[in-house]
């Protein structure tokens, strides 16, 4: 039994950002793993919910014609990683997101459910970022399109604006052409956990697959919102590729980022798995790039 | 004897169980049931000065606001234990049904009963409580020190109790030269049972009495606990058990019965259900004492235990619930395990500002065995013995007897069950192939044993009484006190009554639900006494009813009871093996006889001044993973001395379940609390990391069957001893894979973490 004041069901984009102007304070729900779990416990208690759980248009992996991923917003976690698209172009996202939860939970939680939470530890949050995915949000004006790394502005907090609805996760061709990446979902045990750390790194090689053209590293949990690790893309990019690269990119990320110290884990410790994942996050996605190491 | 006992039929309600056809509580709570919830402290020790329930009475839907300030002031004990008619070794009665001092974050102040859930949690959220805020302690040693925050006004020092074994001469023995020192301190978590069906319960009044059903494993002891908690003569409450979804000894307690059935008493005596969420079940129920242990052991180089000091500190939490009883048998556990002449041992049970700790799988015995088995190994390290020569030279011998319980070591268990476990891992060449390993990644393997005692004689009561009524086609329904709580002693019970009485399986039916108007007394399911307890008035009781059978039988044939025999269901002469008739035209005679009806039944209490030694042990191989601070386990293997298996898939069962909870003990389990207020941190099944199937390899259970001699079905105790020896068994695997000895558990990466940094095997 939920503590609901009310819910409105959207017919269409255009309804639910009419329903969002009509109702300001409404919350949005998706597929409800967070939201339902959030008014259970009480925090929102007497929830006014806006409903877009039957807004089919929204779900599904397509490409555009300017060979621009689009990842519609409702598309489940299940529905990712066994996507043909996703699983050829940007395969470590679905590796990544079939790490949320259980199986149950990966058939209802939606990609943007788990992005507009602005969640650091969220699985999908740190490839996305590390692949410079686009948010699409679609409001009375029209379609806005925001980088992933300025739609999260704090710890719980996306730019989300009044009677806007984020509609699709983007993945621009320049992103993922050629690039190979690898997910470590950092928990304290194999299944249904959130991550104590997630580090998602991918490279893109030289046609002789001997230097590292270009190398994207990202974190959740290393900081309030997840992040970049700039300092070590910067260091390897144009780099041969060696185990020895492989260990100074994966000491270089302590310069960027910043976890905390809290009873879910300890600073120090964070810092020590960030280092560890990102060696072999790296090492694996030059590995899978076709690279000798 | 034996057709159904010794095979794995399946269990009398898994068809039930499978389609969700099984009714638990809240299946059978009707719908105009009002609902309680419960405004838990939140601070870990104060007063209420005041509740303003003004708001809350005010939301739509709430029926009645009750507070600390409205119970009765009849402190009652909880813990599941027989009573005793001693007063002197009666339990601790610490409890109100709603506190005004409260004593850990989470305690009771104030109920509200509205027509539904929502105004329920809407009503304790508008109660505004003002509390008198006290300092508060949460570690056990601590609580211990003079000026410490006292909980409980008649206990010094927050100590509920101490005990101690003094054998021979311990300071005089430690001074022999040449004795090799070892001293370790071993910490055991706080952790909670996670059985899968939060407790639940609901109450009514019937004709001046009280009728409350509720997920427990102990009706009969719930009636006394709700008597003397409402202030009502015993036998005008009356308590109904249905199925319950586990209960791992969190629900050997009476936990929310007496605020329910008041709730009841305050509303008129209406229908009203109070249900706990899993948060409440994490805090505001029952937990595991978290044990502190010290030893000092000093050695001979040739591995001959000289002198040992053990002293073991648990944290009791708030209340005293199940209370020393469980350090004590953690304590008692050490003289026997590894006979030594000169020994000194103390154990204390402490009050903290944390959950009460009461029953759990176990009962402080995988607390003394993590201390324990970890301390074996850390000896074997400091003089250079194999794990597994010091145990054969130094574990309990064949024919040792305990001078209290009379419990003796008949067999050679412990060598057969390690080579059992030697043999399924490979251990012995395992362990030296893994010694020095370098390298990020490297493995071991790890042993543990343990003993366990069945039962609670002579500490406690023990009998059991079982009632059995025929039926016209020769079936029986039987019932006893002793109660299923998943772990499947319904089947257990069928197979033996099918054997003992002489009538096929199908036609035992078990009366699964315990009703304290019509069940037999029993206390119910705890100390992994069913099948061992059971066994004795399931048997005795048989017996009286194939004697009334066999008179009738005399009766209804002319032939002489001598000459009379009941095989599988049939009436037989025993001179010619001829059958004379079935037991159900027997019976359908005896019922509808114009001459003499009889309905057939047997009714009796056993006694039983028994009890049994169990044993068993753990192997388990690990990989560690040290740059990550990780450890996965390869393989596990448990091996049981149970005596006589009564149904070898059951069994096996069980010591699954008990592995899985040995596993998450040994590796993530572990309630947390905010040191600066006593906040519980994890109370969910999200953040408290309950181990899953991705986290086990698969689980491998083998079996000594050593029989009993003195139970009538050959069997002891499994229910618990499968979850007392494998959180060592890793721990130890571990010292083997990198030569670091962890003196705690859960063994997380958050402590591998710090003891891989403090051993220079990582960087800083």
């Amino acid at each position: 039994m939920y503590d609901m004041k009310a819910l409105y069901q959207a017919k269409s984009v255009a309804d639910a950002v009419a329903l969002r102007l009509a109702h300001p304070d409404a919350q949005i729900i998706a597929g409800g793993s967070d939201v339902l779990v959030q008014m259970r416990e009480g925090k929102r208690a007497g929830a006014e919910l806006i409903s877009i759980q039957t807004l089919d248009e929204l779900r599904g992996v397509s490409m555009e014609e300017d060979g621009t991923l689009r990842i519609g917003s409702l598309t489940s976690f299940s529905h990712i990683t066994r996507d043909p698209l996703i699983q050829k172009y940007i395969n470590v996202l679905g590796e990544a997101v079939d790490q949320v939860g259980g199986p149950q939970i990966r058939n209802i939680g939606t990609i943007g459910g788990n992005t507009c939470n602005g969640v650091t530890s969220a699985d999908s949050a740190s490839t996305l970022h590390a692949y410079d995915a686009i948010v699409e949000l679609t409001g009375p004006e029209g379609v806005r399109r925001q980088p992933i790394g300025e739609f999260y502005i704090r710890a719980g907090k996306v730019d989300i604006r009044a009677g806007e609805l984020q509609t699709a996760i983007l993945i621009p061709k320049e992103s993922y052409e050629n690039c190979y990446g690898h997910y470590i979902k950092y928990a304290m045990r194999s299944a249904m956990d959130i991550a104590t750390l997630g580090t998602s790194v991918n490279v893109r090689l030289s046609a002789d697959k001997k230097t590292v053209e270009r190398a994207r590293v990202a974190f959740g949990v290393a900081g309030p919102v997840p992040l970049r690790a700039h300092h070590a893309e910067q260091l390897a990019a144009g780099q041969p590729v060696s185990l020895d690269l492989a260990e100074r990119f994966a000491r270089a990320v302590k310069e960027d980022i910043n976890p905390r110290d809290s009873w879910r884990a300890a600073k120090d410790f964070r810092l020590h798995i960030a280092v560890e994942s990102a060696k072999r996050a790296f090492i694996e996605s030059v590995k899978l790039a076709g690279g000798d190491l | 004897m034996s057709k159904s006992v010794g095979r794995s039929v399946p269990r009398v309600d898994a068809r039930e169980k499978a389609a969700g056809r099984a009714r638990y509580t809240d299946d059978l709570c009707g719908q105009e049931a009002l609902v309680v919830k419960i405004c838990h402290s939140t601070i870990a020790h104060g007063y209420v000065k005041s509740i303003d329930t003004a708001a809350a009475e005010a939301v739509p839907g709430v029926v009645k606001v009750l507070t600390c300030f409205d119970v009765p002031d009849r402190p009652f004990p909880t813990a599941g234990h027989p009573w005793s008619t001693d007063p002197s070794h009666q339990d601790v009665a610490d409890r109100l049904l709603l506190n005004r001092h409260v004593r850990y974050y989470g305690d009771e102040v104030a109920a509200v009963i509205a027509q539904d859930e929502v105004a329920a949690a809407q009503g304790v959220r508008a109660l505004k409580v003002e509390y008198e805020v006290l300092p508060f302690v949460l570690d056990v040693q601590k609580a211990m020190a003079d000026g410490a925050p006292q909980l409980h006004e008649k206990y010094q020092n927050n100590i509920l109790g101490h005990s101690d074994v003094r054998r021979g001469d311990y300071e005089a023995a430690r001074q022999e030269p040449g004795l090799i020192k070892v001293e370790g301190w071993y910490d055991t978590p706080t952790v909670q049972h996670c059985h899968i069906e939060n407790h639940g319960c609901f109450a009514y009044e019937e004709a001046g009495r009280m009728v409350v059903v509720s997920s427990t494993q102990i009706p009969h002891i719930v009636r006394r606990v709700v008597g003397q908690a409402l202030g009502m003569p015993w036998g005008k409450v009356r308590i109904i058990k249905p199925y319950i979804g586990g209960g791992f000894g969190n629900k050997q307690d009476a936990l929310y019965e007496p605020l329910c059935a008041w709730c009841s008493t305050q509303v008129g005596g209406r229908l009203v259900k109070l249900e706990c969420s899993r948060e409440e079940t994490f805090v505001s129920n029952r937990v595991r004492h978290a044990i502190r242990t010290h030893i000092i052991s000093y050695v001979r180089p040739d591995g001959t235990l000289v002198a040992r000091k053990f002293e073991s500190f648990s944290n009791q939490g708030a209340y005293a619930s199940h209370g020393h009883g469980v350090n004590a048998k953690g304590m008692n556990a050490f003289p026997q395990l590894y006979p030594c002449p000169n020994v000194e041992c103390d154990c204390w049970t402490v009050y903290t500002n944390r959950p009460a700790a009461g029953a759990m799988r176990g009962y402080g015995i995988p607390q003394a065995m993590f201390a324990g088995e970890s301390h074996i190994d850390d000896i074997c390290k400091a003089i250079g013995m194999p794990p597994l020569e010091f145990r054969r030279r130094n574990l309990m011998p064949v024919g040792y007897v305990d001078g209290f319980s009379k419990n003796e070591l008949y067999h050679d268990t412990f060598n057969q069950c390690m080579d059992k476990g030697i043999a399924a891992i490979d251990y012995i060449k395992k362990f030296e192939a893994y010694r020095d390993q370098t390298g990020p990644v490297r493995r071991g393997v790890g042993l543990a044993v343990f003993w366990y005692n069945t039962a609670v004689w002579p500490i406690s009561l023990e009998s059991s009484s079982c009632r059995m009524v025929l039926n016209q086609d020769g079936s029986l329904q039987f019932q006893t006190g002793e109660t299923e709580i998943g772990q499947g002693c319904d089947t257990a019970y069928s197979q033996m009554v099918a054997d003992a009485v002489g009538i096929p399986l199908e036609d035992v039916h078990v009366v699964s639900t315990q009703d304290t108007d019509v069940t037999p007394f029993g206390t119910g399911a705890y100390a992994s006494r069913q099948t061992y307890i059971g066994g004795f008035s399931i048997m005795q009781t048989a017996q009286a009813l194939r004697e009334r059978i066999l008179n009738i039988a005399h009766e209804q044939t002319r032939m002489p009871v001598s000459n009379l025999d009941l095989v599988d269901g049939q009436i037989v002469r025993k001179s010619d093996g001829r059958v004379l008739k079935s037991l159900g035209d027997l019976a359908t005679e005896s019922l509808y006889s114009l001459e003499h009806s009889q309905h057939i039944t047997a009714e009796t209490t056993a006694q039983i001044k028994s009890n049994a030694y169990s044993f068993g042990c753990s192997f388990a191989e690990v990989e560690v993973d040290i740059p990550m601070c990780k450890v996965k386990l390869l393989r596990m293997v448990n091996v049981h001395d149970c005596g006589r298996l009564i149904n070898p898939a059951l069994a096996e069962a069980q010591v699954h379940g008990g592995m899985s909870m040995a596993i998450g003990y040994g590796l993530s389990e572990e309630l947390k609390f905010d040191e600066r207020t006593g906040k519980p941190l994890n109370n969910n099944l999200l953040d408290y990391k309950l181990s899953t199937f991705m986290d086990h390899p698969a689980l491998e259970a083998a079996f000594v069957e050593n029989p009993e001699p003195t139970s009538p079905y050959g069997t002891k105790a499994l229910g618990e001893p499968p979850a007392c020896s494998g959180a060592p068994a890793i721990r130890n695997a571990i010292l083997n894979a990198t030569g670091v000895a962890i003196d705690c558990c859960p063994i997380t990466p958050h402590v591998l973490y710090r003891k891989f940094k403090e051993a220079g095997l990582i960087e800083e």
